[in-house]
């Protein structure tokens, strides 16, 4: 080996060490396709790389999200039960109990647009097209008077978007504002005159119940095993069953089943077949179910099969912003699933 | 479908019940027997017979007894269960490694089920080749063990403006402790060539939400974990199987869940995650973000409203927790007079870098009232605040990264309440 050779492996040697990209590979794994990357980078961060072509208005918006988004989140974005607020808050930062919405707390429209794109409509991830996500934008935006119903949002002026809250961000400040004053020697005596109870949880009374969690056997006689064997009615169709819990996720953001259900943005479904419409104690109906609940519309399997294939064609102006189950097999499944919860 | 709970007793008949075996037990502590008890006199079922053989459980779980020791969530908190957070039963658990089991669960769309067949992690964005690797690529790379706490930022969360809930469980129990098996994340972005000045790396998980954060470069180099074993065994899915990563002592919302893409950037997304939510607003409006170690915290776990006294006075065991998300625990002082007086409680092992660390102070009680406390402090001589001292940095606004000291009012029958003390 010439001398001049060996100077070129010492300085790559050298090189490598230095420079973790060069570190010695295992060679795992293979290299990413294009078409690959391209479906699941889908990021858009703050200065707007990523951002896709196509625009939309808050008019077209409104649409768009009354159907898709209003269940949780209010026909306003004002956002119903404990879902999410998208619109208010603004100058409210500052006071007690904040209200932290898309316009009154985030700093970046971008994070919108990546957030609505990529995880949304809840339960149904990642369905939206470019052009949706521009006028749903849009309309979040209307909502929180930020722009006039007709303003077009596109990637060409998303940027230029500056949001409310823009400036209202500190990178990690605990350095100086809280380790330098709380890293004295502690007091160990006499570190107080008086100590006065100030607050109780129990006056609050918001603790679960916690059945059980008191129990264990060092108490005797305490447990009392309560285990009774779960009674599956002869006539249901086990199989079937099973089908329609796995259909069932496509409801369950809205609608819960068991002895521990909710009305949530949809009622309780215990006992839904051959009931009467609309007689969910405690949940508040569109007025076109009212209205057929006041013609005696009852739930039989028909009518329901009929509901869950077209919801909004069987019932114009429901509540339930649900594309609808195509698949009969699917309809008769879910059908027998909710047979096994009563009222 | 509904399952039976085969505890169905209500928390007030207990309450009610123990006063009476509280008194028994109290009256009998020191008093010689004066009858034999049966369950030595007399043959008893299981002395004579058998038990299970093996196999009667392949995969075992604890016995009944035990079967009030689980997670639990607070339904008033969250919308829907499938985006919601439940809590670690830490009153009832010892030593330090929490079973996978009874670890508190944070999904924000559900826990998904996605097998290691169906696995694929991509490492894209500034690096020489972007990347696929399946899981069985994962194991063929050099592994690391290491035992790390996972805390949610939110933990404590619901007691900044006050004391609400009454149990440990509630007010500290996002919290889990387990040891990993995996890959640094150094050694897979190494594998990909990744760019120098990429400053930061995006992750994301594969469930509906994606979960994205952003992570400097420093840290992604430094300790951060691909991990598929926790405690010896496969991840739980609804901790991440097959695959999650591990971000030591960062709040818990970096540890993403089912990780199926690592991008290497040069600036953070701003995504929702580090936006929006896991920020901290302060009196004047103005909201810190990136604060992502979680500092120095204790609390005591036993006696704690879940866990009352049940024997009267006399020797008690009085132990908790303490962690802190910059490095070991090196001392924790407990108080029994709401903080007072301090005495230097006794640590279960040495403090462990970004581990939970246990601690004692054996007592013997008198049987009065306690305020109980504990402080940590951890290896930069940083000294656990009380919650007024919180207060009056951030105001009454904060959500997360409530690290305060923890009152708990421990009254002469045993019971103990959540409270709050000037």
């Amino acid at each position: 080996m010439s001398k001049y050779l060996k100077t070129i492996v010492f300085a790559f040697v050298v090189c490598a060490v230095a420079d973790p990209t060069l570190a010695d590979k295992l060679g795992l794994g293979r290299a990413a396709l294009p078409a690959e990357v391209a479906a699941w980078d889908l990021d858009i961060n703050a200065l707007g790389e990523g951002l896709p072509s196509g625009s939309g208005d808050a008019l077209v918006g409104e649409e768009i999200f009354s159907e898709k988004c209003a269940a949780c989140h209010g026909d306003f974005a004002e956002g119903i039960d404990n879902w999410p607020k998208l619109a208010g808050g603004v100058d409210t930062l500052d006071h007690e109990d904040p209200l932290k919405t898309v316009g009154s707390y985030w700093p970046y429209l971008t994070t919108a647009y990546d957030y609505i794109k990529r995880s949304m409509p809840y339960g149904n991830a990642g369905s939206l097209t470019d052009d949706e996500v521009y006028a749903i934008v849009a309309y979040i935006l209307y909502s929180n008077d930020l722009i006039e119903d007709d303003f077009v949002l596109s990637d060409e002026n998303f940027l230029a978007f500056e949001m409310p809250n823009a400036k209202g961000f500190v990178v990690d400040d605990r350095e100086t504002t809280e380790y330098a004053i709380w890293s004295d020697v502690p007091c160990m005596k006499n570190c107080k005159d008086t100590v006065e109870i100030t607050m109780r949880a129990l006056v609050l009374d918001v603790t679960p119940d916690q059945v059980g969690v008191f129990t264990t056997d060092v108490v005797a006689g305490v447990v009392e095993e309560v285990l009774e064997p779960e009674v599956e009615s002869p006539t249901l169709d086990l199989k079937l069953v099973a089908d329609g819990e796995k259909v069932f996720k496509k409801c369950k953001s809205c609608h819960q089943v068991g002895d521990r259900a909710k009305n949530k943005s949809g009622p309780i479904l215990n006992g839904v077949l051959n009931y009467a419409a609309g007689s969910v104690e405690g949940f508040r109906y569109s007025r076109a179910m009212k209205a057929v609940a006041e013609g005696g519309l009852i739930w039989t399997s028909e009518e329901l099969v009929a509901f869950l294939a077209k919801p909004k064609t069987y019932l114009k102006g429901t509540k339930m912003s649900f594309g609808g189950l195509r698949k009969e097999v699917d309809q008769i499944a879910v059908i027998e699933y909710l047979k096994t919860f009563s009222r | 479908m509904s399952k039976n709970n085969p505890f169905k007793q209500s928390r007030r008949s207990f309450l009610s019940g123990s006063v009476v075996v509280g008194v028994g037990a109290m009256a009998s502590g020191s008093v010689r027997a004066q009858t034999a008890d049966p369950l030595i006199t007399e043959p008893q079922e299981w002395v004579q017979s058998f038990g299970d053989g093996v196999d009667a459980t392949p995969y075992g779980l604890p016995i009944k007894y035990e079967g009030g020791v689980v997670r639990r969530n607070v339904e008033w908190l969250t919308a829907d269960q499938v985006s919601s957070i439940n809590f670690t039963p830490i009153h009832a658990l010892d030593g330090t490694i929490t079973p996978q089991g009874c670890a508190f669960e944070r999904h924000h769309s559900g826990a998904i089920d996605l097998s290691k067949k169906n696995y694929r992690l991509m490492i894209n964005g500034l690096v020489d080749t972007p990347l696929v690797f399946t899981y069985e690529d994962l194991e063929r790379f050099p592994r690391e063990n290491h035992i790390y706490f996972c805390e949610c930022a939110a933990n404590t969360g619901m007691e900044w403006a006050g004391a609400q809930l009454n149990g440990v469980q509630f007010t500290h129990g996002m919290i889990h402790n387990m040891e990993y098996t995996g890959v640094p994340l150094r050694l897979l972005l190494e594998e990909a060539g990744y760019d120098t000045t990429g400053k930061w790396v995006f992750v994301e998980g594969a469930d509906a939400s994606s979960n994205g954060r952003s992570i400097p470069m420093d840290k992604a180099l430094d300790d951060v974990l691909v991990a598929f074993k926790a405690n010896g065994e496969a991840l739980r899915k609804e901790h991440g199987y097959p695959v999650r990563l591990v971000v030591p002592g960062w709040e818990g919302n970096m540890w993403v869940k089912w990780i199926r893409r690592i991008e290497v950037t040069n600036s953070p997304v701003e995504s929702r995650e580090e936006t929006s939510k896991y920020t901290d607003t302060l009196s004047d409006g103005v909201s810190r973000k990136w604060t992502w170690a979680m500092d120095a915290k204790s609390v005591v776990t036993s006696p704690s409203p879940q866990a009352p006294i049940r024997h009267g006075s006399g020797p008690l065991v009085v132990t908790g927790l303490a962690w802190s998300g910059h490095g070991r625990i090196t001392r924790v002082d407990v108080s029994k007079d709401g903080g007072k007086t301090w005495e230097t409680a006794r640590l279960a092992k040495p403090g462990e870098r970004m581990a939970l660390t246990r601690f004692y102070l054996d007592i013997n009680w008198d049987g009065s009232e306690m305020l109980l406390q504990s402080r940590a402090m951890d290896e930069n001589g940083y000294v656990q605040p009380t919650k007024t001292q919180l207060r009056d940095v951030r105001g009454l606004n904060s959500i997360y990264h409530n690290n305060c000291i923890q009152t708990w009012w421990v009254r002469e029958n045993g019971e103990a309440e959540n409270v709050e003390v000037s």
